[in-house]
């Protein structure tokens, strides 16, 4: 049941989205994103769609799987898609109760739908075709230069890679430790909610523990490994950008300048 | 002798309808005596642990079924509950699933979950605790404050509370030390022996299992492969090598013994059994 | 200096609990490990032996005496890097000694730290993996491995520093059997191969019997130290102290009892079976 979460999953592969430099993709995702909420109507927004399924498709993902990926938030979706439906003010189509339906609420409430769905979509698209660490790589590189400022940037992608690499660990200790506690009689289907928090407690608790345990332990092995720090680090994998790349940004960057040019004229 | 638990054609699949759709069990027919002392062993990944998680329904088989008594545990679904305090089971490492404030409490967990009544509590904790080598000045205390053994009985006594008719224990020795493992295995025959219930040991040590239980399961690749008594099971010693299991060093020896022209019974696995049997065979030639 | 390890009058107590006295976990340790050796530590739960590990690459100061890593001393802080290089750690649960969740960027982690040069990293991370042999799953991750496959990435990340010795904090205990062979195997051929110095830190007697040299730890002092045919035999003593013998001495011992002339240090199953067949027929 936890093991079936597929959020942030990602599927090797060796296609052109694979190979692109995790920097070249945060950055795409970032103008995609930029694009999509400069969209206006049904052409610029096409636009963007377009691009979205150009990218898909060199990528090899199963379109399934991003449509998978959707269900978590499935119940935000509709909700942002009922409040805009019943609360934008305009020509009114159909009126019941207190609420009225009017024709902007329509087109407001599709649009966002559209929206959030392929923002989620193109954000996973990053997630599945960029390994982790080449995610955390990219973003350390990235926000290198707020270093100068005195950010932890490499302390905080280390942070983020140990904890991705934790992820499956943890998930298959609260299978186990749940397990355990089932087996000497606990219930975690059944009472009103404050009895099912407190059923957690046998849950959290050793869970905690070991956390603890564990985040000992390995910053012990760190430590016995000469980690020090970001100080003189080198690396086993060197991010180079390459023509593709440039390519493909440049073809971003033109989507992003058609959007706005049709935004402009309201299409 | 009458079957407590009754496998029929148990097979449980993991991942069904995904690419790493894997059967851990596939067809295991098996029977668990009344009151017998069963090892069930096999190497990582021979399906060991899922069996035994079907057998107090924390799993559920996606075929097959699995008697407790004569009725299907699964018949109601909405009783599984009763079933696990009926089959005690005893996970690997179980000092990780401590959670309470002392170890009074924590063993106590499991009969309070059964809504037993105080009094009575009190008495299976106490019993349990004694059954398990705990002393009773140690269940005030915090269970955090305990050593690793320790720690590993109070979760066995906190199964053995719930008074279940089978026990059934997931590796207990891992990780010990031998005097750990030693004493632990004394506590646990001991509990066989004053209570008379069934207990299932899981192991992948066959010397523990050879010196402990009255019959042998043997799985491997999802299956059974054998199942009798240790002494049935050692005798065919190469097919378990075969299945990459270890066999006891003594039957090692017993074995390279009989190589080597001895005429001995090569299926001996206790230290005791091969001195008798080298003992019996000088007897017998210096009489002739 | 041919002594890779060397603590002299070691002592060390850990902090104790409130309102308690400080427990001394190690009581005055003289031990020097040759380089090339392969050292078994032996002990039960609590004799001190992990505490003794933890001093060989300054993971744990003395609180009294000296410990020499090849020649430094592991008080002196402007060496720690160093020492640690020299001297690679593994530990007891594999799941909390990876770092990295692809296995080539874990075996990377150390020589990365080191500010080894990207060319070199590439070179020592092939090397490493093929030592334990795991090349074959350079890009597969951690989670989805066997324990003695995680605890054989666990040594290549050390491999991957180039280390003079390798300490094993009790790496086989919370293996299966198999896992636990592998584990061995690769120490063995590591050893012997490459002339990595190994100490072994168990509670598993049949791991002794393949040592150079056997150290048994009670109670924080080192009660017996030498080959394993000298140790090993010492069936009372080791029972005393919450061990074990090997089946094979505990048979022959009691083979001499019952009046067989049967020597006690046949410790593998074939030189035990050969030492009874030949007593058998004088």
């Amino acid at each position: 049941m936890l093991k079936d979460i597929t959020l942030g999953q990602f599927f090797p592969g060796n296609s052109l989205a694979h190979r692109l430099d995790p920097r070249t993709k945060i950055v795409l995702t970032l103008l995609y994103i930029v694009a999509l909420f400069c969209a206006k109507w049904f052409v610029s927004y096409g636009l963007v769609a377009a691009v979205l399924l150009i990218a898909v498709k060199i990528s090899g993902v199963a379109p399934r799987a991003l449509v998978k990926g959707l269900k978590p938030i499935l119940f935000i979706i509709c909700f942002t898609a009922v409040l805009n439906l019943l609360y934008t003010p305009g020509e009114p189509l159909v009126s019941f109760w207190i609420f009225t339906i009017t024709r902007e609420g329509v087109q407001t409430a599709f649009f966002m739908i559209l929206r959030i769905v392929m923002l989620i979509m193109g954000t996973f698209l990053l997630t599945y075709t960029t390994s982790p660490i080449a995610l955390t790589d990219g973003l350390e590189t990235l926000l290198g230069p707020l270093k100068k400022i005195r950010v932890p940037v490499h302390e905080l992608a280390m942070i983020m890679s140990i904890a991705l690499r934790f992820i499956p660990t943890l998930i298959e200790e609260t299978d186990k430790i749940m397990s355990a506690q089932k087996a000497r009689g606990a219930d975690f289907e059944t009472g009103n909610i404050l009895q099912r928090a407190r059923a957690l407690v046998p849950i959290l608790v050793p869970l905690f523990i070991s956390a603890f345990r564990r985040a000992d332990e390995l910053a012990v092995a760190m430590e016995c490994r000469c980690y020090h720090g970001g100080q003189g680090r080198t690396k086993l994998r060197v991010l180079r950008c390459e023509a593709r790349d440039y390519l493909v940004l440049l073809a971003y960057c033109l989507m992003l300048a058609g959007v706005l040019v049709l935004a402009r004229f309201g299409l | 002798m009458k079957p407590i638990i009754r496998v029929e054609n148990l097979v449980h699949t993991y991942g069904i309808n995904t690419p790493f759709c894997r059967s851990a069990v596939d067809g295991v027919s098996m029977e668990i005596y009344e009151g017998e002392f069963l090892g069930i062993i096999g190497h990582t990944g021979s399906g060991k642990s899922t069996l035994i998680q079907h057998l107090n329904g924390l799993l559920k088989p996606t075929g097959g079924t699995i008697f407790l008594g004569d009725r299907d545990i699964w018949a109601d679904p909405k009783k599984i509950r009763e079933v696990r305090f009926r089959v005690g089971l005893v996970f690997q490492y179980p000092e990780y699933q401590l959670f309470e404030e002392t170890v009074y409490k924590d063993i106590a967990f499991g009969a309070k979950n059964m809504g037993l009544e105080e009094g009575e509590i009190d008495r299976r904790v106490r019993s349990a605790a004694a059954f398990a080598g705990l002393g009773e000045d140690l269940l005030d205390k915090s269970p955090f404050d305990l050593s690793g053994g320790q720690k590993r009985r109070v979760a066995i006594a906190g199964v053995i509370a719930m008074e279940p008719e089978v026990l059934i224990l997931d590796e207990p020795s891992a990780g010990l030390d031998p005097a750990g493992r030693r004493s632990l295995l004394e506590n646990i025959r001991r509990y066989h022996r004053e209570r008379g219930t069934t207990v299932v040991m899981v192991s992948h040590s066959m010397d523990e299992v050879a010196e402990n239980v009255d019959r042998i399961i043997v799985l491997a690749d999802a299956g059974v492969v054998m199942s009798g008594t240790p002494h049935q099971v050692f005798s065919r010693a190469r097919e378990l090598m075969d299945v990459g299991l270890n066999v006891p060093q003594v039957t090692q020896v017993a074995m390279e013994l009989t190589r080597l022209g001895v005429d001995i019974d090569p299926a001996v696995y206790t230290v005791a059994d091969l001195r008798a049997a080298l003992a019996a065979r000088r007897g017998g030639t210096a009489k002739c | 200096m041919s002594d890779i390890i060397k603590t002299e009058h070691l002592t060390f107590s850990y902090p104790p609990d409130e309102g308690k006295e400080p427990v001394q976990a190690l009581k005055g340790v003289d031990l020097t490990i040759e380089k090339g050796c392969f050292t078994v530590i032996l002990g039960h739960n609590g004799s001190g032996k992990s505490t003794l590990a933890k001093h060989m690459n300054a993971v744990l100061l003395p609180e009294g005496g000296t410990v020499w890593v090849d020649g430094m001393d592991t008080r002196d802080e402007s060496l720690l890097l160093e020492i640690r290089r020299r001297v690679g750690m593994v530990f007891q649960n594999p799941d909390n000694q990876i770092v990295a969740n692809v296995v080539e960027e874990d075996v990377a982690f150390g020589p990365e730290n080191l500010g080894v040069p990207t060319e070199e990293i590439r070179r020592r991370v092939d090397a490493a993996l093929r030592a334990v042999g795991m090349e074959e799953f350079c890009l597969h991750a951690p989670h989805h491995l066997s324990g003695g496959q995680k605890q054989r990435i666990a040594i290549a990340g050390v491999i991957a520093m180039e280390p003079a010795c390798i300490v094993l904090d009790e790496s086989t205990a919370m293996l299966d059997p198999m896992g636990r062979r592998e584990v061995l195997d690769t120490v063995r051929r590591l050893n012997r191969e490459k002339g990595i110095t190994i100490a072994l830190i168990t509670h598993h007697m049949d791991e002794a019997a393949m040592a150079d040299r056997v150290v048994v730890m009670d109670s924080g002092r080192v009660v017996m130290d030498g080959p394993p045919r000298k140790i090993l035999v010492r069936l009372e003593e080791l029972r005393a102290i919450g061990l074990d013998a090997p089946h094979t001495v505990e048979l022959l011992h009691g083979l001499r009892e019952d009046g067989l002339d049967v020597p006690l240090d046949a410790l593998s199953v074939t030189e035990c079976a050969g030492a009874i067949a030949q007593a058998l027929q004088s």
